[in-house]
């Protein structure tokens, strides 16, 4: 079911994604580098005169370039953060030019694990190199040069995404206005790890994972990545949450303990878990997740988040969510405060929302507020 | 723009280009009349969310948050003046706010509402009702303000507490100074300002 037509006033209405091309080498962190690659874009409104509108969106781990709007008439779903991006939303297109695209490593179009590795003739698969937050970024700064923007009124993200607008104005100090930070983390704990070295555990172990080489023998880890889809899902969620989703309530009728499936948290985990399946690159998610392991901004800087901060030049918006147990208000506090602590302009709102982490991609009229009211303040000429 | 009495009054207490931390902010108005007036940087702390929002409209950097959970993890001597305008009788532990407050900054600014005026006195005296007042609004089962003091309750309480009382404004309801709340503050002022800093200063 479309949540909005296309028609709806307040929808960007059909989009097209782009490509760009860009020839290599592209020098990563790991040493490793890339002979070339092809990053994927959509836009949305218009790049104004002086070139100080433009906003860049950062994806989470499953996320991608489509963001907003639909594809064609029939598209049963818009972009992945429509509830945001429109024509007098929060992102509001008749103000800012936003900009989204698929990461580097990603399985959408950008040059990643599924992509034809020159030097082989084969598809990258596992041998696609390691790429960190700040590779992204880097790449994400070439697709700036290529659209001819020189600094980016804001770079915008939730989760994985909050933590590309971070490194965006430690990278770039001169190249960002203002860093929009949603349900993100300076880094990830302990827990945050282990949680993500399961949901990876689950795809290696899977036999048709064939050590990352599964598309030249054209079978698909989906069972493993079902799995590491259903944990995340899990850590995404608050226990509030689900129980005030599903509770205890059982798929049909009486509880049959012969049935596989009982409870309606079961069939929709399996639901998210399948669908996924189906849509995403195991190696890119392998690749995703050791991206936000290894993001650590602090460690360049004697592990001082204060000192962190004090490089850069944008001012801050953080944003948590008060049941986000996977990247907790604390966290976003702790960087409020360091960046306060280092001068910052910086703002800090911790949203009273039941859905846990998800609650940066739904629509919680407190916090698209907050986010509409902030970035009306950066005052681009439109 | 013009700033409310009260803010104008603590305004003046804060010199210019100070670093400036505003406990209990509430628009923002404040801070943002002394970034545009004074060239302060200052920052907000507020626990009400539509507040909030007005403090992020008008571009002041605000921080969400509860005073009474603490204020251990801001830094000591981080700024040059903590301020905090009607909110001390809404804590929960007055007198360890006041120490983070000259701890966080050597001065402070802070505004309260005199429970010790007459009319306050003649209410619970004569009637024998807590007092309803234009500067004390709140029905006694209904109110922010769980620890109403006089001023002479809060002079004791810095006494005892070895903080320094620099300066100190008394006004009524309109924000006016007259002959008889200089003579007798704790009878016929509404509303007072005190400049604080740290013992010894």
């Amino acid at each position: 079911m479309a949540e909005a037509a296309p028609s709806d006033q307040h929808s960007v209405g059909l989009v097209t994604a782009e490509s760009a091309d860009f020839s290599g080498p592209f020098p990563l962190a790991s040493g490793e580098s890339l002979p070339a690659y092809t990053l994927v874009y959509e836009c949305y409104g218009a790049l104004n005169a002086d070139r100080s509108n433009a906003l860049l969106i950062c994806h989470a781990l499953s996320g991608h370039h489509h963001a907003a709007g639909y594809y064609d008439l029939e598209d049963p779903k818009p972009g992945w953060w429509d509830t945001a991006i429109g024509p007098g939303k929060a992102i509001d297109t008749n103000r800012f030019f936003v900009v989204a695209l698929n990461n580097l490593g990603g399985c959408h179009g950008s040059t990643g694990p599924t992509s034809t590795n020159p030097a082989t003739g084969r598809p990258y698969g596992p041998d696609f190199p390691t790429v960190t937050v700040p590779d992204w970024v880097n790449a994400q700064a070439a697709l700036a040069d290529r659209l001819g923007i020189e600094r980016w009124a804001a770079v915008v993200g939730g989760s994985l995404g909050g933590m590309q607008a971070l490194q965006w104005a430690l990278s770039y100090p001169d190249r960002v206005g203002a860093t929009v930070a949603i349900a993100s983390t300076p880094r990830l704990s302990a827990q945050n790890i282990a949680f993500n070295e399961i949901a990876r555990q689950a795809i290696t172990a899977d036999p048709d994972f064939r050590e990352g080489r599964y598309l030249e023998a054209g079978v698909v880890p989906t069972a493993g990545l079902r799995l590491a889809r259903m944990l995340g899902h899990v850590t995404y969620q608050s226990d509030d949450g689900l129980r005030e989703k599903f509770g205890r309530a059982v798929r049909t009728g009486d509880l049959d303990i012969l049935q596989d499936v009982q409870f309606q948290v079961e069939s929709y985990l399996q639901y998210q878990g399948k669908s996924f399946s189906r849509r995403f690159d195991a190696n890119t998610y392998l690749l995703m997740t050791r991206a936000l392991d290894y993001f650590d901004p602090a460690r360049a800087h004697g592990d001082d988040l204060v000192a962190t901060f004090a490089a850069m030049k944008a001012k801050l918006l953080f944003i948590s969510f008060t049941t986000d147990w996977r990247f907790p208000s604390a966290r976003s506090r702790e960087m409020a405060l360091a960046a306060l602590r280092a001068g910052r302009e910086v703002s800090y709102v911790d949203v009273d929302a039941a859905q846990g982490h998800d609650a940066f991609l739904l629509p919680v009229p407190r916090y698209l507020e907050v986010l509409g009211t902030y970035l009306r303040g950066l005052e681009p000429r439109p | 723009m013009t700033l409310r009495p009260d803010l104008k009054l603590i305004a003046a207490m804060v010199p210019e280009g100070a670093r400036v931390l505003d406990l209990g902010c509430g628009d923002g108005a404040l801070l943002a009349w002394l970034a545009t007036h004074r060239g302060v940087r200052g920052y907000g702390i507020e626990i009400d969310e539509s507040q909030i929002t007005r403090c992020i409209a008008r571009g002041v950097s605000v921080l969400e948050r509860d005073i009474d959970e603490g204020l251990s993890d801001f830094p000591t001597d981080g700024f040059d003046v903590v301020v905090m305008a009607e909110t001390l009788q809404a804590v929960r532990k007055p007198g360890t706010v006041l120490e983070h407050m000259l701890r966080i900054a050597p001065r402070s600014i802070v505004t309260f509402p005199n429970f010790g005026h007459w009319r306050c006195r003649l209410e619970l005296a004569s009637a024998g009702r807590m007092p309803i007042a234009r500067h004390l609004p709140h029905a006694w089962h209904d109110t922010p303000n769980i620890h109403l003091c006089t001023f002479a309750d809060f002079e004791a309480l810095c006494a005892e507490r070895s903080l320094t009382i620099y300066d100190r404004k008394v006004v009524n309801a309109h924000y006016e100074s007259t002959w008889a709340m200089n003579h007798w503050p704790n009878l016929f002022g509404t509303i007072a300002v005190y400049g604080l800093s740290r013992p010894g200063a």
